[in-house]
């Protein structure tokens, strides 16, 4: 039984190689790219619009809302990184619908990478916001004796994304296929269903972290607390 | 391993181009249309409050319009009111005028008309009392009537005294011209010298007389003289009896309503008659 789609291996080559998370991501992203551009082609910008526009528009709006609920005052900045980490992981964890569709979130090394992104992108997002000197000032308050504890909170919830994401996606498809074997009927139709529901709640909760961390190391967040 | 190192670094560049793919083919698209819309519906609400203001005070211009122009109705047809109440009083009057002088006018006409009939009836009734006078006389006595118009006249001339004669007698001898004698007819001669001579008596001197004839006169004689005048004529019996005929309709008029109340009268009695017989 594979746990992950880096099992599944097309092509090698040393150290490079072409797996099932590479491939399926590869999938996704032509999917995604093509149907934006097909359906932002032809805009309408009149009071009346396609459906697959609304669409869209409602997606991209609800993130925006979604981004500024959580504190952060200018949702565009923050709109292409946080906006596509939902839709990367919602549209993976849709596309198990399909046989033989592997979520390339569930492989630890797409969540790894997602919650390295994460990683850097707080830091880079706080410097940009406050400088590298005040950026990193926060991390020796209130004292300095805090400076190892906010390091290893950084690395921990950056691990803890990766792991909880992963772990959700691998065991949704593991408790599906260990079904098929036992009740290979009406049951692993029922998960499957319960499954699309924890992958966009994981979605969800992915990208509000990120939001929140992004938040957290902007003086927005601050502000609002003082 | 769960973690294949080169699947997390491939993964991290996917995800980036990912992240700049959908900011390039999705977010921004959208955004854009959506902040165009929102313009487009700014300016729409901006142009429909612009035509919101324009048609307030359109509505505002035309309210007060719209109340002038009551305003002015009213005042014009105040005044068309007024007008045509004077000119209904005007018309009325001109009416009223106009009656007036048609009914006076119709009053002249019959006053003409009465008079006319009056002087009708006047000379006919002396053309016919002359006619019977004549008739009379020359039957009963023999006489005709300006013969005897004429001793009359000498009657009266000889009967002539006091203040009239002395007046008289001074008037025909301041008068340069002669006296002049009207008749309504021709005198024969002997006529003439026999008034000629009661003229030298009784004004005790010769005085010179033209005899003239003037139908006018009807039946009459008259002396002219420096102004004064001595005549007899039958005018004054005629004038009598044209006031007794003219009084003839008003005593007819009277003894119809004395009829008319004797037969009311008798109605009455009658009926009352009628009444305690039954």
């Amino acid at each position: 039984m594979r746990l992950s789609p880096d099992e599944m291996i097309f092509w090698q080559h040393g150290f490079f190689k072409l797996n099932g998370t590479i491939v399926f991501t590869w999938i996704l992203m032509l999917v995604m790219v093509v149907t934006s551009r097909l359906i932002t082609r032809t805009l309408s910008l009149g009071l009346t619009r396609t459906r697959w526009q609304s669409l869209l528009e409602i997606l991209v709006t609800g993130i925006e809302k979604q981004i500024e609920e959580v504190g952060l005052n200018q949702p565009r900045i923050y709109l292409g990184f946080l906006g596509t980490l939902f839709l990367f992981v919602a549209v993976a964890c849709l596309g198990t619908i399909i046989p033989g569709f592997e979520p390339p979130t569930g492989s630890l090394s797409t969540t790894v990478a997602l919650a390295l992104c994460v990683f850097v992108a707080v830091p880079l997002y706080g410097i940009r916001d406050q400088g590298l000197k005040g950026y990193l000032k926060t991390y020796i308050e209130p004292t300095v004796i805090m400076l190892p504890f906010n390091v290893i909170s950084d690395l921990s919830r950056t691990l803890a994304l990766a792991v909880r994401l992963f772990g959700n996606m691998m065991s949704g498809a593991m408790i599906i296929g260990i079904l098929l074997t036992i009740t290979p009927l009406l049951f692993p139709i029922v998960m499957t269903a319960l499954g699309l529901l924890t992958g966009l709640v994981q979605a969800y909760i992915f990208s509000i972290l990120a939001a929140v961390y992004i938040a957290a190391a902007t003086r927005t967040l601050q502000a609002k607390e003082h | 391993m769960l973690i294949d190192w080169f699947t997390v670094g491939a993964q991290t560049l996917n995800f980036l181009i990912l992240v700049w793919l959908l900011k390039r083919y999705l977010y921004q698209p959208i955004l854009d249309a959506i902040d165009d819309r929102e313009r487009l519906i700014a300016e729409e609400r901006a142009d429909a409050d612009a035509k919101r203001t324009v048609a307030t005070q359109e509505r505002e211009e035309f309210r007060e319009k719209n109340e002038q122009f009551d305003k002015l109705r009213a005042d014009l047809v105040r005044q068309a009111t007024e007008d045509a109440n004077v000119e209904r009083q005007r018309l009325f009057e001109e009416a009223r005028k106009d009656a007036d002088a048609l009914r006076s006018k119709r009053a002249s006409t019959f006053d003409r008309e009465q008079t006319r009939l009056n002087d009708e009836i006047t000379h006919r009734t002396w053309d016919e009392a002359f006619a019977i006078a004549r008739k009379t006389l020359s039957d009963l006595a023999g006489v005709s009537l300006d013969g005897r118009m004429n001793e009359v006249f000498t009657q009266r001339l000889r009967g002539l005294n006091g203040e009239g004669k002395t007046v008289f007698n001074q008037a025909l001898k301041s008068s340069t011209d002669p006296a002049v004698l009207r008749s309504a007819f021709d005198l024969q001669p002997e006529q003439r010298a026999a008034l000629q001579s009661v003229l030298n008596e009784v004004f005790g001197a010769n005085i010179s007389v033209r005899f003239e004839t003037a139908p006018h006169l009807i039946n009459g004689i008259e002396l002219l003289a420096g102004g004064q005048k001595i005549a007899w004529c039958i005018d004054d019996y005629i004038a009598k009896l044209g006031t007794s005929i003219r009084e003839l309709p008003a005593a007819q008029s009277d003894q119809n309503d004395d009829s008319e109340s004797e037969c009311q009268t008798k109605a009455d009695t009658q009926s009352v008659s009628v009444a305690e017989a039954q």
